[in-house]
Order: C-alpha cells, then structure tokens, then sequence
C-alpha cells in the first residue's frame, strides 16, 4: 500500500499533510482500498472548532459506512465539496484530489504525536 | 456438479429454478395502455357518476394520477413472473448469517389462514374474541419460559420496534429513578442495528471493542462503565457467532453502575432451551419471530418482535396486554405503562404462526432446532478450512464467519465475487462484509432447516469456489467470478453505480417515444 513519505497517519487511517494555513487531511491508500468503493462523503462545516479525536465525517462506501475523526484540534477551515459529485476521488486518488478537509491546527505539537510513514506501513502491513 | 449435487440436496439447491429466458422484464407503467382495466363494474347494477359530479372543482386534479392500466391477465402475469425470478426460503437454502432465513412450516400458514382467526375484527371485545386471547396469553407466556422473563408485550412490529421499545423501557425505567443517563454501551459484535436504535432510543452508542478470542473486551467495557451508562446491549452469541462466556461478569458489572442489560434477540436460535437470557442477568430481551420461530421474513414478512422484561420492569410494559381473567381472558394496562407500540395487538396473524411453532416442537423440539442448527454451523466451517481464513478459530454457534482474505490477495477473488458465484450453483449468497471486524468476510447460517445433503452441498460449493480461484489464478486465467452470477436472471449490478447516481423512482412520462 501507497503511504507518502511526507505525511503523517493515525492509527485509524488519516493521513495529515501540514502546510501554510492549516494541515490537509484525508483517508489513506489502505483505508480506501478496505472501503471499497466510496459512494458519499459526508463533510464537516468549515469554521467548526473540532478537537483530536471528534468525529468530522463519514464515508460510505458499497460494503459500510466509517467515521472520520480529527487527526489535530483546530478549527475547520477548507472543506473539498468536490467530493459531493465525485466520491471517487477518494480512491482513485486518496493523497491527492481525494483529500477530505483543512484544518487550522491549535496544538501544533499533536502533529508530534501522529505515526510517521515508516509506522504507519508497519501498522498495516499483513 | 450441479447433476449429482442436485440430487443429493434436494430441499437446498436451487440451481434447476424453471426459468423461461433472459429477457427484463419491463415495469408495470410499461405495460399500460389508456382505458385497459383489471376490473369492470358493469353488471353490478349500480349508478355511475363521474368525478365532476361528486367532487368540487377545486379539489380535482388537472391531469389524471400516471397510474398502470393494464388488464387482469397482464397484471397476473407481470407479477407471477417477477416473483419466478425470486429466491426465496421455499425455493432453496438461505444460508443468510445474523437474519435466521429458515424454512417456515406450511401447517403455520395454515393455522393463520383459518376464518376463524383471519376474520375476526381486531375491535371485537374480548368476550366474543377468547380464542385470540388465548393464543396470545399463551405465546407470552411461552416466550417468557424460553427466555426466562417475567412479562412480555407482543406489539413491536419487527426486530427494530423490539430494540427501540426495549430502549424506551430502559429510558424509563431510569426516569422512574429520577435519573438522566445518556450512554448506552454496544460492543462491537453486537448486531448490526443496534447502534441506529440507541440513538433512536435518545441515547449516544459507546463502542466497546472485540478482544483476540473475539468476545466482549472486558478491560475496554470497565473503561466505559459509569453513572451515566443507561445499559448494554448485547447479542449472545454474538455477531462472530460465538458464545459471550463471561456473560455473568458482564451482568454484574452492568448492574453494578446501575445499567440494564438488554439482549438482542437476533441470535436467540441456538440457545433456545439450552440457556435462557433471564438466567444470565438480562433485563429486556426481544424476540424475532420471524427468525428463530420460523415466521415469514423479509419481503414475505410482516415480522414480530415481542418484547420480554424481568419482574421489576413489567409495569411498564406497552399495553393494553392480553391477560388472563379468572376462567377466561381480557385486557390490562401495566400501571407505570409506556403506551401502545402498535395498533391493537401487533401483527397478531404472525403472533399466531409463532405460536403454532412453539406448540408444534414442544419443549423438546425446540431444544432439538437449537442444537442442530448449532451441528450444521459447526460442520461447514470445518468444512471450510483451508478454503477460507478462520479470524476466530474456535467453535460456533448457529452461524460461523470465515474470511476471504487470503483468497483475495492470492488470486483477486473477493467475498462479493463468492457471494455471487454462489448463486450460478443454486444457492442464496451468506451475509458479506458483516461483521466490520473481520476483513473480506462470510457470514453462514445454513439453520437446522437444511437437511445434512443441503449443508454438504453448500460446503462443497463454497470450497470448489476457492479452488476453481485459486486454479485460474494459477493458471494466469481470467476469473469466472468476477463475472458471476451468468446464470441468474440479472447479472452482476453495479452496485457503486446505483450509489452513486440514485434514481430511486420511475416515471412513465420520461420514457423515450416508441
């Protein structure tokens, strides 16, 4: 499974990516790929104050529907509304166009916390 | 080996499903031609007036309502043979795991169908009414030996009235105590619904998480335990198909915070009269009908999912109850009640084709359903070994849930294109990708309806499905599966499509000109 070098990732399958103005979140290669095919996307409302952990949003796919939990407190400050009429984005291209929302972190130190590449592919290797 | 197999599995196997073609059928707006009707009045004798005549200008429509007129002959034959390209529990195995699809007693249906109980008003005061009563009496009562309960009501519609009453009484029961609780605790092999009906219920699901052996994680449940916990809800065996063992030490940690306990009764069929959820500390237990007696299900429902509580939450029970009355029988109201759940009585003709089970068993017989549905889970996942992955390797109860995992690395192969390829050889697809906890997987419930050729048969599918995978994944061959069902009325559908571009109405006007 794809697991950018650059990234940060949760034990539950988000991926951070920290850039001027607020970090960039999404699901990961793994986590599309145990979905299946995502057909709704349900996405927090920009300007929510979230802390680690919140439930943001949710995905469903044809076999289930997962929750997305904040990888970093902050407040919600982009959301990708393409996903509404392209859900696909999510596995077609899940590092990429798929991204999920923007947060503008409170505690940047969390960023700490998150797993780094390496760990992540160990988490999720079989 | 569909020649010889058929043969051996004769009640199972559908794959000789008489089937005149290929071809859609259309709908039913498709069909209709202007003025074609199923039905003439004309020599009734009586008066015709015209809708001008009867109803004010204002409240008439512009334009007639796009309604079907077709003829009775059409109409018979549209539906006759929309329901030959069914499945259906009469025509073969439903091996369908967490929904008990078993095989209904046709003397059920026939007890139901009797003038007698079919046409007596719902209304009818109980004196003109005893026989009904009786039955219902005696199912409550029934209900509540097998699950070792105090009262019951026999209201709820289905398995979801059941859970949100039971919820309701939970709610109450606490309010009664002067208490807000705001949590109630779902492990995550409980059933499927059970998180929707919580918050339904008003309260907010706490997830308590599977441990190796694939039961309730006790650590993680003390972790949630608190004064603000309403109850848990349980499925035992639960959602893996396995036996809660440490059901009493949950009790009495739930009863410790003052929680309730209540029990899904989804998987009550391999536990009936070897183990009552009375007896390990459950206080609210709800009953599928439909699934462990043997009631139609699904589409051929309605269902029924009585609710069955302990001694200190019967006063508030729905009402009013069927109870006996000296010699005979009438109605009471439990004083602390909720209120009504249902119109009357519930879905009272399923009530009575539960009852018919029960006394058609005994006590005997149903001990018997319980321990060979638990024989034939048992004898196909042993079956399945090596084929499928064992994520719980231990023995189940009435249903077993193996994995497609490795087969799906090695070779592309998927649940869903098992799950499909199973139907080319006659037989309803199990549950996939339920439970969540286990990847890729097969949830199988052949029920104790299936003759020991119909299991075997099943087994023997499911593994050639493997191997026939495994062979052209060898062979660097394209995989048959991922094209099935070929032999079914409709082939595969894309399911992500119809997601994701929903039309969920037709309309006869958009139709394209001829």
């Amino acid at each position: 499974m794809n697991a950018p070098e650059e990234l940060h990732y949760t034990p539950d399958h988000e991926w951070v990516r920290a850039e001027e103005g607020g970090a960039r979140i999404g699901i990961t290669d793994f986590a599309q790929d145990a979905l299946g095919d995502v057909v709704y996307v349900q996405l927090p409302t920009v300007g929510t104050t979230v802390a680690k952990g919140d439930t943001i949003g949710e995905i469903e796919s044809t076999k289930s529907v997962s929750e997305v939990y904040a990888p970093l407190s902050g407040e919600i400050v982009a959301v990708n509304s393409d996903l509404a009429a392209a859900p696909q984005h999510l596995n077609e291209d899940p590092y990429g166009e798929g991204w999920i929302c923007a947060i503008a972190a409170s505690a940047p130190d969390e960023l700490e916390s998150l797993l780094n590449a390496e760990k992540y592919r160990e988490l999720t290797a079989t | 080996m569909t020649g010889d197999a058929s043969r051996r599995a004769p009640g199972g196997r559908a794959a000789s499903a008489p089937l005149m073609g290929k071809a859609t059928e259309p709908t039913i707006f498709e069909y209709s031609a202007p003025g074609r009707r199923a039905w003439s009045l004309r020599t009734t004798g009586l008066p015709e007036w015209s809708a001008e005549e009867l109803v004010p200008a204002a409240h008439l429509r512009a334009e007639p309502l796009a309604l079907p007129e077709v003829a009775e002959r059409d109409l018979v034959g549209h539906f006759t043979r929309l329901s030959h390209r069914q499945y259906s529990v009469d025509l073969g195995a439903y091996p369908l795991g967490s929904c008990t699809m078993k095989y209904n007693p046709k003397v059920c249906d026939e007890a139901a169908s009797l003038a007698a109980f079919r046409d007596v008003h719902p209304a009818t005061p109980p004196v003109g009414a005893q026989g009904w009563l009786q039955v219902l009496v005696e199912l409550e009562e029934a209900l509540c030996e097998i699950t070792g309960m105090a009262a019951a009501t026999l209201q709820p519609a289905a398995g979801a009235a059941g859970e949100l009453t039971g919820l309701l009484l939970m709610r109450a029961w606490h309010e009664l105590a002067g208490e807000r609780r705001t949590r109630v605790v779902v492990p995550e092999s409980a059933h499927g619904t059970n998180p929707a009906s919580v918050t339904l219920g008003g309260y907010t699901p706490v997830t308590v998480g599977t441990d190796a052996r694939g039961l309730v994680d006790r650590a993680a449940l003390a972790a949630v335990l608190g004064p603000d916990v309403a109850g848990i809800v349980l499925t035992n065996p639960n959602t893996l198909g396995l036996f809660e063992e440490e059901i009493l030490e949950i009790a009495q940690m739930v009863h410790d915070v003052g929680g309730l306990l209540y029990y899904d009764g989804a998987n009550l069929n391999p536990i009936l009269g070897v183990v009552r959820p009375g007896d390990m500390g459950f206080d609210i237990v709800h009953l599928n009908l439909h699934k462990t007696f043997a009631t139609p299900h699904g589409g051929g429902g309605p269902g029924a999912g009585p609710v069955a509580v302990s001694q200190r939450l019967v006063d508030l029970l729905p009402g009013p109850r069927p109870v006996r009355v000296g010699d005979g029988y009438g109605f009471a109201t439990p004083p602390r009640s909720i209120g009504r759940i249902h119109s009357f009585h519930g879905n009272a003709l399923v009530l009575l084709r539960a009852w018919c089970y029960i006394k058609l068993n005994g006590g005997e017989g149903l001990r018997r359903v319980a321990q060979v549905s638990v024989l034939n889970a048992n004898w196909l996942h042993e079956k399945l070994r090596g084929a499928y992955d064992f994520p719980f390797d231990r023995p189940v109860m009435h249903e077993c849930v193996v994995s497609a995992a490795s087969l799906k690395r090695e070779t592309g192969v998927r649940a869903l294109d098992v799950a499909k390829r199973l139907l080319e050889e006659g037989f309803h697809a199990p549950t996939v990708y339920f439970p969540l906890v286990v990847e890729e997987s097969l949830m199988i419930e052949p029920t104790e309806t299936e003759s020991p050729e119909t299991v075997a048969a099943l087994a023997e599918a499911l593994v050639s499905i493997a191997a026939e995978a495994r062979a052209h994944a060898a062979a660097g061959e394209h995989q048959p599966a991922h094209d099935a069902p070929r032999t079914t009325p409709v082939g595969r559908l894309d399911e992500t499509r119809a997601a994701r571009k929903l039309v969920a109405t037709f309309d006869a006007r958009e139709r394209p000109a001829d």
